[in-house]
């Protein structure tokens, strides 16, 4: 509790300093209307979020990235669990992955509207691409990563290969697994962005390029601002969910 | 009646670079049930390849090597093996859960493992400790996990390599009073791999001390005919079979030390 009190603390200091650093790089470094101050930035977020458009444009990103990252991880798993425990499958989806995971999602963006269309389709298309070679990789190095005195003690108490799998080198890679899929997230924040300021109806990146076309600069900042909020409490989530959830697995810190 | 019986056998790791390295060479050994045999030998001279061969984690390369009279084929649950390091622990089950681990795989109704698991617990001395990670466990408690995970998959014999290395000498000295009373209780085979002279001579029936390596094979046997009172470092006869240790090693360590450089 004590703990977590100090971390909040920590956390609370070091936020307070990052804002009085822009509030005085912006009144008296770059004096200008094209460097809002802390405050402005926060008045236009209350307005904006007055009249729905912030939820609206956040919540239109937020649900691409879930979804994106939800589909990414449900591909990536298994098939990151087969590459790592099965030479044959690695051989054949190397080429695949140690290919493709060079390709950044960013310069699949135009593919991807061409064939799906400026809709949702090419957004969630996009977050997948983007998730699912991190998380293929993570856990692949996860699966090769166990350590062989485990799977020798399982055979010796009489454990056989599909035992193996399930009851010893599954559990062993969870952490792998779930930093894999921290990673993705992180990822998933800076593809959407480039995807909606490329080709969207609505969401935060959309939300940026817009503003742009009326210098609408204060606006830009408060889209910013909201990203970093966004992908700050979607790491922290995460992390406490692995420790309430997969503590045990002793995960990644 | 001998339990394991390894007849020259010899054990050859194919190099990708050339050279291909003997570890051991026509080695010959007889494990009699219900003894506890310690393999003696400096680092490097193969000690661990014999317990890997008799665990089944290594083939031979020729030779035979029975148990029970029948050839090894791989690992079973037969043969409980406790390793050096802590490694071989699951680190997401909990002390409880590791020492189940073997009677869940072999399909033993939950009942009976749970009551076994707290059995072999109870006799590590890690009662009250059931439901804590191996992470928070100190190093000997970890290696008492070890001890009871094999002990309540009811093996016919137990491989321990080095089990002792890694703790402090207290927690060993400890350990090894509990390891000789546990076997003593259980009445177990054991094929106990070590470097220490003391460690050997406080747990075994016969001490077999290797030649140094490489190509090594068995250089003597050393029958420990101790009561319990005499396996004291301090007691007469204690240091009349150390010194007897001792004359058979002494120059293995040297060539082994000459090897090395």
């Amino acid at each position: 509790m004590r703990a977590a009190v100090n971390g909040v603390g920590g956390y609370l200091v070091g936020f307070a300093s990052l804002f009085l650093i822009w509030h005085m790089a912006s009144t008296w470094l770059l004096s200008s209307v094209l460097f809002p101050t802390p405050w402005k930035v926060f008045l236009k977020a209350i307005e904006l979020a007055q009249d729905g458009t912030l939820w609206e444009q956040a919540s239109a990103s937020l649900g691409r990235i879930a979804s994106g990252f939800a589909g990414g991880s449900l591909i990536g798993i298994p098939v990151g669990l087969a590459i790592g425990s099965f030479r044959p499958v690695r051989r054949l989806l190397e080429p695949y992955t140690e290919f493709l995971r060079f390709i950044p999602a960013t310069a699949l963006i135009t593919v991807a509207v061409i064939w799906f269309g400026i809709g949702e389709g090419s957004k969630i298309f996009l977050i997948i691409y983007t998730t699912v070679f991190i998380v293929i990789i993570n856990t692949a190095a996860g699966v090769s990563a166990v350590a062989p005195n485990k799977i020798r003690a399982a055979r010796s108490l009489g454990a056989g290969p599909g035992q193996i799998f399930f009851f010893v080198a599954l559990p062993a890679t969870v952490p792998y697994i779930l930093t894999g899929m921290r990673l993705a997230m992180a990822n998933s924040f800076v593809t959407i962005v480039a995807a909606e300021l490329v080709a969207a109806n609505n969401g935060l990146g959309r939300m940026i390029w817009d503003s742009r076309m009326y210098m609408l600069v204060d606006q830009i900042f408060v889209a910013l601002l909201v990203l970093g909020l966004l992908g700050f409490t979607a790491d922290r989530l995460f992390r406490w969910g692995i420790y309430t959830f997969a503590g045990r697995f002793s995960p990644v810190t | 009646m001998s339990l394991v019986e390894l007849t020259q056998v010899s054990k050859v790791y194919r190099s990708l670079t050339g050279g291909d390295y003997v570890a051991v060479r026509d080695f010959s050994l007889d494990i009699r049930t219900g003894e506890f045999f310690c393999l003696l030998g400096t680092s490097g001279c193969g000690k661990t390849t014999v317990l890997n061969m008799v665990a089944g984690f290594e083939a031979v390369s020729s030779g035979n090597l029975r148990l029970g009279g029948k050839p090894i084929a791989g690992p079973a649950a037969d043969r409980g093996v406790v390793f050096q390091g802590d490694d071989s622990l699951y680190g997401w089950l909990s002390a409880q859960g590791n020492v189940e681990f073997g009677l869940r795989m072999r399909g033993i109704a939950r009942r009976e493992r749970e009551e076994k698991a707290r059995h072999y617990l109870e006799l590590v001395g890690l009662k009250g400790q059931e439901h804590k990670h191996p992470s928070e466990l100190s190093g000997g408690m970890k290696q008492r996990i070890q001890i009871a995970r094999v002990l309540a998959n009811e093996p016919q014999m137990l491989l321990m390599d080095e089990p002792f290395a890694a703790l402090d000498a207290h927690t060993r000295a400890d350990m090894q009073r509990e390891l000789k009373r546990i076997c003593a209780a259980t009445g177990k085979t054991v094929l106990f791999i070590t470097h220490d002279i003391d460690e050997a001579i406080i747990l075994a029936d016969r001490i077999g001390v290797m030649h140094a390596g490489p190509a090594s094979k068995l250089k003597g046997i050393v029958p420990v005919t101790l009561s319990d009172t005499e396996r004291e470092r301090t007691h007469d006869r204690f240091v009349e079979v150390y010194r007897q240790v001792h004359e058979m090693i002494r120059d293995e360590v040297a060539i082994s030390l000459q090897r090395a450089h």
